[in-house]
């Protein structure tokens, strides 16, 4: 019940805020408590679901199953293990920050806004725990329309031309993903003679090596999308750099991490044979995408699109990690799935609140910053250095786990990795230079407020968890470690049927880098 | 055995103390000298349990302190924690001195400084000290190289520390470029490393190689990356060129961060796996080659250098290149001596060019002259340091740079034995160059009264210059001995070697003398003597230019063609697809006129189309 809760929280809370009058907007104050009134005690639950989660099982836990249309064998199925609970509670720690975010900068129509806020985090944790496909395709698709208004209402002056693009691209992976995931039930009834919908069910299912290829494609398709992986990421963008700032931390923080989530918990445990077909490929684009994002970032004149293409770089590092496959890489992609949450979604936090005190997002309009908002500077720079994976703060461990788990698959791709960790110091201590240092250039900058109390809630917690991610990190490896296991155990159990190599935690890497190859090569 | 590392470990924490309470309590923070206090009280703490932990492991005992950091499949994949050792307490003995020091010494250096400034100053040197501590006690190469990068954020923080000059802000971000690159080498070694023993413990690993365990195919490409992190840290060819630019950084900062502590971490890494790099003589080859050219390259620079500090910084990158030479002839420790007394006399020395430029408000040598006069004590400072580093006799540095040049003959490295005789002179002559520029010459015309510093400043001075002279005096005294490591009475050359060194030292203080003191050689023609070679110093040999051009050039110019790509290629090229969508809906629905007659002509050729399927098929 408690899991449930945790997506019906905001759900119920949004129905309440519909019945709340304010066509003259004078209730807005009174709204924006209680949107982040619920959006607290959502937090709270997913902390609740934290400290009963049981670190030592790899099983689902907080099971819950109701039948919902039993003709198709469609369940209300949802469970957590250790890497969905920490997304659950990640999504209850962003949210409370992006309505803070927006306290002062939304003025029209707060009710809605509210309201969409509320709604997507709902749909956000019922992807991360539903363990029925249906049900979670339901979700996914759900979450795109609350987003599609965040952008298209409360965004820049291109915000429709973001928002549909926004929604075409999603869509358009989605509805691969629908007939794949339909397709998997017909599989099921095929071999068994009823439909499912059940993950754990459809994890046994053995399906031809073939098959799998074209299922795999169409999940990953809709997964790389949202990551997104090079060269589908052009949505991205656009749509960071229309969105209202709230919508931007949710964006990066929160909704990319669905498609790095898809990949662990669905294309690559449905289809292990496709996935260690596939992987090579997967993490040349990833690591295309890592240098390609490092490269594109630097030259951006405008910071929020600089920290959007910045998020490319990173969440190739993610990818990286998942395609190696062993229990570093694991670790180390969902660890810094966390971190980029937490670090990027601080980023476009603040570059928000440049933006609503200047009206521009620039970097050339700025300069010498550090002089007139040094609480604010001090606070960038450790989200900036969080970023660029400065040991000490959060990225580090996540880039340092995943660059231990590509060398022990593929050392060319970890190299090519480390470079994008030199050029992530250039672009973003670049801009950090252009816009905190030096003497202050532009008059308008020169009456700029510091961060204000309420500024400082949603600031704080974020530099306070980059640096307990970054020196405390058993906290946030325990939980995920057993599951992590299974996974691993799970997808090297099958590649040693197929590729035949030994069952070695450490696997002959180049050979099997060749015997992959061999295959791709003989195709 | 524990109890003993425990003062190593208060050494450490007693600076992560001082960093916290300054940056967290902002109202201490803002008052600026209260938290510079409180920083020093944990500075001198720190000093005090850095000597203990010394003297405690001076026999060769080592204690070992760890805490699992990272999980593992059930395991411990890594840990942090210290290692205290014989070698490593007095590497860490020489930073908390030197910290302490500079700390007191800022009192006086930046008390013009407002309190919000001096709170932050006084906080980014505590997480220095604690930073480079931890470096140096680390036990595996995980913590060395998380130590490692934050080092380098204090680099960076501090050279920016004057934030709001263009400059200084440029110079902390070339800095940390620069150096990053390199430690992407030390990451990639470190984890190629563990992949081929499968440890990042130091102690593990070096029992892997004492008992031949460790697979040797490959390992000087990772000693390669290892030492690839020590060129940018210890700015060896060609990544030296961040160290003469951080010197817009406050001038105490130049003593203890890239003068005496943090640059020399690269050959602290080197000194500390020298049991790995002597499985790969190819590899200390290179060290030692580079170390010889970086030296005679910086040397060179620093003779054309009218900028007191960028004299004092490519001295150091000099001096640094010694200290690589020993090591790449195989003799660690000659190199690690070298470290330890370099620490000592380079610290005086930047201290002292801190003292003249707060009196004299310049950098640059022409703006001083006749200094001694009014500076008696920094004078009588500065020439013991000056003696010191060009390696006279009775004076710290010439003992370690004898065992540096002994150690290069018997490694059989004629090449770089020479170079460095060479570099022993130019180090002289540059010296004193700037000795009778600064406090013999003629007094330039200024307003400005110099009088020797403040006593903040000054008991600083005289501790590490009385420090420079004692430990020369005590070993050439008390006989030659090292207090730690194996003793190296290889390492000790030929009887002609001790007055060839003195020699080459003496006829550049010659030099010198006869150029800038008694004017009989013309300064001018001296340079002019060297007609394309000052050209090119003064160009820096262009290095610099060839890194503008890779970054302003190569980089920016290819990430410029990367994002018209990705803008008007492959997201153009989806445009197009949509474009193409819409415009074909649009030509699909003219087929919709809504006249019956057109519907039906469809619908009946549909059917004689179908039909004729079926009968073919």
């Amino acid at each position: 019940m408690l899991l449930t809760l945790s997506w019906l929280v905001p759900l119920v809370g949004a129905l309440l805020l519909l019945l709340v009058g304010n066509a003259d907007g004078r209730r807005d104050g009174m709204i924006r408590w209680l949107a982040l009134g619920v959006s607290l005690i959502a937090f709270a639950v997913t902390l609740g679901v934290w400290a009963a989660f049981d670190p030592a099982s790899a099983e689902f836990q907080f099971v819950e199953r109701h039948s919902w249309i039993p003709q198709f064998g469609i369940d209300y199925f949802v469970g957590i293990d250790g890497i969905s609970l920490l997304l659950v509670v990640l999504t209850g720690f962003l949210t409370p920050i992006a309505l803070l975010s927006s306290w002062g900068s939304i003025e029209r129509k707060v009710k809605e806004f509210s309201i969409f806020i509320l709604a997507l985090e709902a749909a956000m944790v019922g992807v991360f725990i539903s363990l029925d496909l249906f049900l979670f395709y339901v979700f996914w698709d759900a979450m795109l329309i609350p987003m599609y208004f965040l952008i298209g209402i409360w965004g820049y002056d291109r915000r429709v031309y973001a928002a549909i693009k926004f929604m075409l691209y999603t869509m358009a992976g989605s509805v691969l993903m629908l007939v794949a995931i339909l397709g998997m039930a017909y599989l099921h009834s095929a071999a068994t003679g009823s439909y499912t919908f059940d993950l754990l069910k459809l994890y046994s299912l053995d399906i031809a090596p073939q098959t799998q290829m074209w299922f795999f494609l169409a999940f990953t398709l809709a997964f790389a999308i949202k990551v997104p992986l090079f060269p589908f990421h052009t949505w991205l963008p656009d749509a960071h750099v229309q969105a209202p700032t709230a919508g931007s931390v949710i964006l990066a923080g929160v909704l990319l991490k669905m498609g790095t989530y898809g990949l662990l918990r669905f294309s690559f445990p449905l289809f292990p044979e496709a996935a260690a077909y596939f992987a090579p490929w997967l993490a040349l684009l990833a690591v295309i995408g890592i240098i390609y994002g490092a490269l594109v970032a630097m030259v951006q004149p405008d910071m929020k699109k600089l920290v959007a293409y910045s998020s490319v770089s990173h969440l190739g590092f993610v990818v990286l990690g998942i395609c190696a496959m062993n229990t570093q890489g694991m670790q180390g992609a969902v660890y810094q799935m966390l971190a980029h949450g937490v670090s990027t979604g601080g980023l476009f936090l603040m570059v928000g609140m440049l933006s609503d005190r200047r009206h521009t997002r620039l970097i050339a309009e700025f300069g010498g910053l550090k002089t007139v908002m040094p609480q604010f500077t001090a606070a960038f720079l450790i989200m900036t250095l969080a970023s660029i994976g400065l040991p000490g703060l959060n990225g580090f461990v996540g880039e340092f786990l995943i660059m231990l788990g590509a060398f022990r698959w593929a050392p060319a791709f970890a190299v090519a990795a480390g470079l994008g960790v030199i050029l992530s110091a250039v672009y973003m201590l670049w801009m950090f230079q252009r816009v905190f240092y030096g003497p202050v250039t532009h008059e308008a900058n020169e009456t700029l407020t510091d961060l204000q109390p309420r500024e400082w809630a949603g600031v704080l917690p974020l530099c306070a968890m980059a640096l307990v991610m970054g020196v405390f990190p058993t906290i946030f490896l325990k939980p995920m470690e057993a599951s992590v296991d299974a996974l691993v155990l799970r997808m090297q159990a099958t590649q040693t049927v197929q590729v035949e190599i030994p069952v070695d935690r450490r696997p002959d890497d180049e050979r099997r880098l060749t015997t992959v190859t061999e295959r791709v090569a003989r195709r | 055995m524990t109890g003993d590392g425990m003062f190593a470990l208060a050494a450490l924490l007693l600076h992560a103390l001082g960093f916290l309470v300054v940056a967290l309590v902002v109202p201490l923070r803002r008052l600026g000298r209260p938290a510079a206090y409180f920083s020093i009280l944990c500075a001198v703490g720190s000093l005090a349990s850095a000597l203990i932990a010394w003297q405690r492991h001076i026999g060769g005992t080592a204690s070992r302190l760890v805490w699992a950091w990272l999980p593992a499949d059930g395991q411990t994949l890594t840990s942090v924690g210290v290692l205290a050792d014989a070698e490593s307490t007095i590497m860490l003995t020489l930073v908390a001195l030197v910290a302490c020091l500079v700390q007191v010494y800022s009192l006086g250096y930046l008390s013009d400084e407002p309190p919000a400034a001096l709170g932050r100053y006084y906080a980014y040197q505590s997480l220095f000290a604690f930073s480079m501590m931890g470096l140096v006690l680390a036990p595996n190469f995980v913590q060395l190289f998380i130590c490692w990068e934050l080092v380098g954020l204090c680099s960076y923080l501090l050279i920016g520390f004057y934030y709001q000059k263009p400059e200084a802000a440029r110079a902390a971000v070339k800095a940390f470029w620069i150096t990053k690159a390199g430690d992407v080498g030390l990451l990639i070694g470190i984890v190629l490393l563990w992949h081929q023993s499968g440890t990042f413990d130091l102690l593990e690993m070096q029992g892997l190689v004492e008992s031949g365990a460790l697979p040797l195919a490959g390992l000087s490409l990772i000693t390669f990356c290892i030492y690839l992190g020590a060129v940018g840290k210890s700015a060896q060819f060609p990544l030296h060129v961040w160290l003469p630019d951080a010197m817009e950084g406050p001038t105490p900062v130049s003593a203890l961060i890239h003068a005496a502590t943090m640059v020399t971490a690269g050959v602290y890494l080197l000194f500390r796996t020298e049991w790995l790099f002597a499985l790969t003589p190819d590899v200390l080859a290179l060290v030692a080659w580079v170390g010889a050219g970086t030296a005679l390259l910086a040397a060179i620079l620093a003779c054309a250098q009218d900028d007191i500090k960028r004299v004092l910084a490519y001295s150091t990158v000099s001096q640094l290149g010694y200290m690589m030479t020993a090591i790449g002839a195989g003799f660690a420790t000659a190199g690690f001596f070298h470290l330890l007394t370099h620490g000592v006399f380079k610290a005086l020395l930047f201290l002292g060019a801190g003292a003249i430029i707060h009196a004299v408000h310049s950098n640059n040598l022409p703006d001083m002259g006749g200094l001694a006069r009014r500076m008696p004590q920094t004078a009588i400072i500065f020439l013991i340091g000056t003696l010191s580093l060009a390696g006279i006799p009775l004076f710290g540095g010439f003992l370690s740079k004898e065992e540096i040049l002994g150690a290069v003959w018997a490694g059989g490295m004629t090449g770089p034995f020479v170079i460095l005789l060479v570099v022993a002179f130019l180090t002289a002559f540059y010296m004193f160059r700037v000795v009778f520029l600064a406090f013999f010459a003629t007094p330039a015309a200024h307003d400005t009264h110099p009088h020797d510093p403040p006593m903040a400043m000054a008991l600083p001075l005289w501790i590490l210059a009385v420090l420079s002279f004692g430990i020369g005096l005590y070993f050439t005294v008390a006989g030659p001995a090292l207090p730690f490591g194996p003793a190296e009475a290889a390492a000790h050359g030929p009887a002609w070697l001790m007055p060839v060194a003195v020699g080459s030292a003496v006829g550049g203080i010659l030099l010198a003398w006869l150029t800038y003191q008694r004017r009989i050689i013309d300064a001018g023609a001296l340079a002019a003597a060297f007609g394309p070679l000052r050209t090119a110093a003064q160009k820096r040999f262009w290095i610099d230019d060839v890194f503008e051009a890779a970054y302003g050039v190569v980089l920016l110019g290819f990430s410029r063609a990367i994002g018209w790509f990705d803008r008007y290629l492959i997201d153009g090229v989806l445009n197009v697809v949509s474009a193409w969508t819409l415009t074909s809906g649009d030509d699909l629905r003219t087929m919709q006129t809504g006249r019956v007659q057109d519907y039906v002509y469809g619908v009946a050729v549909g059917l004689m189309i179908l039909l004729l399927w079926v009968q073919l098929a």
